[in-house]
């Protein structure tokens, strides 16, 4: 059984904790699209069909094993705060928020313990996603196929002999699977090496988009890596393929990091310590200078130039760093100066107590044995 | 993501190209888009490898007149009402009935967006599914079945054994 959630409380937010290579791939994910025959799709379906197709949705995630114990949320239902935290946590997309002539009647099923779910009547009725920590494709993609399995033996799903699973956009027919890998290449990024590695991306049936998703600006140097088709190979193959070339992004990743150790230690240094002294710091951190200062942070810890912070706190300030979460701390809106206060009082709060636990060496680096010989700081 | 042309402006045109095995995607802004011709019949005469698909599909809905007789086209869809025009707005289809509705200029279209108009994935099995479909339905479960054993999840290997063996029963 499911249970009606509110408010969003802690859920869905067990990626954080990394997995695979997790220095460098924050996450992975998988969803596969799926629509309800006889329906129309949410974008031409009247209100009391989208109501119907919750409804449906609810009653088949209430008989299936996977969600067991979850939870669901109507989005017409929640406030505006806890909206956002769905979005700040890519468990919903903000189209998912967009309002569509009175009642959306979306919703999200999540559940218990892991960031498997559905997402209720977005383009498509059904989205059938995972998301886990690290490049943990497989892991993802056996949530999604295992539950897609459940779903579908209790709903009728929209499916065409040669054209495959029916979608809304039919760049998404056929496995209705769109794989990806959020990555972190600073390393690409400071050697120039990026554009060289995108067109490559590019190149092989893969597409690239910042944080948000599609449109989305790329800050921090965190990519969004995911398949461009959908139609023609398995579901396998395409996992298979976006994890084959995310591990030679990896690869290509880590040789420009020991390229910049080898060829500008002082200039990477200072890069890394600048940025981790400003979040130890600063009074006041605007969301993109946050991501920008993380991104120096994230890369100077997997170097072991810091001994801290741990990479599970590096993506919590990632997620809770965002304003509505930072409302929801604070108990009430705020303006974006306060929202900035608030950030910055977090995030030196969070760096202070993994400094304590790490024994790292103050920001300002007086009791620091530099790493340019390759020792940790701080020992 | 800037546009890929004028390196100022946002890309809000994203165009997949596929020939033989070489995939070429585009990052346009609207204005570049334009200036390629995108939205003009030339485009789809000129048929070039960058000829995006989408507009290529929508011009074919949209030119539907006496001298291109094609009927089922320019006839909205029967279940969901969708029309050419509407699909040229939004890019989205209405139902899985326009998918046989327009079956012929989107097997066109999957093609050129995917490179191919055959599912190739996890089959569907329903009520009116027959004898070719449960066997495929059993190669793709051996195949995954094969995978989850190389991978050693045997947890899955184990419950797509017993589903093999459950369908392999009722043939």
């Amino acid at each position: 059984m499911i249970q009606t959630a509110e408010p969003v409380a802690e859920r869905g937010l067990d990626w954080i904790r990394g997995g695979d290579e997790a220095e460098i791939v924050l996450s992975s994910r998988v969803r596969v699209a799926r629509n309800l025959q006889g329906v129309p799709f949410p974008g031409r379906a009247g209100p009391e069909e989208r109501a119907e197709v919750v409804e449906r949705v609810r009653t088949a995630a209430d008989r299936a094993d996977l969600l067991d114990g979850g939870y669901i949320w109507e989005v017409d239902s929640l406030d505006s705060v806890n909206r956002e935290i769905l979005v700040e946590r890519h468990l919903i997309s903000r189209d998912l928020l967009t309002d569509r002539r009175g009642p959306s009647s979306a919703a999200l099923v999540l559940a218990d313990g892991s960031s498997c779910g559905v997402m209720v009547n977005e383009e498509d009725h059904l989205r059938l996603q995972a998301l886990v920590g690290g490049l943990e494709l497989d892991s993802a993609w056996r949530q999604v196929d295992l539950l897609d399995e459940e779903i579908g033996a209790v709903l009728p799903i929209a499916y065409h002999h040669q054209f495959g699973f029916l979608t809304a956009c039919p760049t998404n027919v056929g496995t209705g699977l769109r794989a990806s890998v959020l990555i972190h290449i600073p390393g690409l990024v400071l050697t120039k090496e990026i554009t060289k590695v995108l067109e490559g991306i590019s190149q092989v049936g893969l597409t690239y988009r910042g944080l948000y998703g599609e449109g989305s600006e790329v800050v921090g140097n965190f990519f969004q890596v995911s398949n461009q088709t959908t139609l023609g190979k398995t579901e396998e193959d395409l996992i298979d393929h976006l994890d084959r070339v995310t591990r030679k992004v990896i690869d290509y990743e880590r040789s420009a990091r020991a390229m910049l150790l080898t060829e500008a230690p002082a200039v990477l240094e200072d890069k890394v310590w600048r940025a981790y002294g400003i979040l130890r710091t600063a009074r006041s951190l605007g969301l993109e200078e946050m991501m920008n200062l993380l991104s120096g942070v994230r890369l100077g810890m997997s170097l072991k130039l810091l001994k801290s912070p741990r990479v599970e706190t590096l993506n919590e300030l990632l997620v809770r760093g965002q304003v509505a979460h930072l409302e929801r701390a604070a108990g009430g809106s705020l303006s974006e100066q306060e929202a900035d206060v608030c950030r910055a009082t977090f995030v030196r709060d969070k760096l202070a107590t993994d400094e304590r636990d790490a024994g790292q060496a103050p920001a300002d680096g007086s009791s620091d044995t530099t790493a340019a010989d390759g020792s940790p700081s701080g020992d | 993501m800037l546009c890929d042309d004028c390196r100022e402006n946002h890309a809000q045109v994203h165009l997949t190209s596929v020939e033989a095995n070489d995939m070429r995607t585009l990052n346009l802004c609207v204005s570049c888009a334009a200036a390629r011709g995108l939205s003009s019949e030339e485009a789809e005469e000129a048929s070039t490898s960058e000829t995006p698909p989408l507009v290529d599909f929508l011009a074919q809905l949209g030119s539907a007149g006496p001298q291109t007789p094609a009927p089922s086209v320019s006839e909205p869809c029967p279940f969901c009402g969708i029309s050419a025009s509407d699909f040229r707005k939004s890019g989205r289809v209405g139902c899985s009935q326009c998918y046989v509705h327009y079956e012929t200029q989107l097997r066109g279209l999957l093609r050129r967006i995917h490179g191919s108009s055959q599912h190739a994935g996890k089959l569907y099995l329903s009520e009116t599914s027959d004898i070719t479909d449960r066997l495929g339905q059993i190669s793709s479960m051996r195949r995954r079945l094969k995978r989850a054993i190389e991978t050693e999840d045997f947890e899955t290997a184990a419950e797509l054994r017993d589903r093999i063996h459950n369908l392999e029963l009722q043939e």
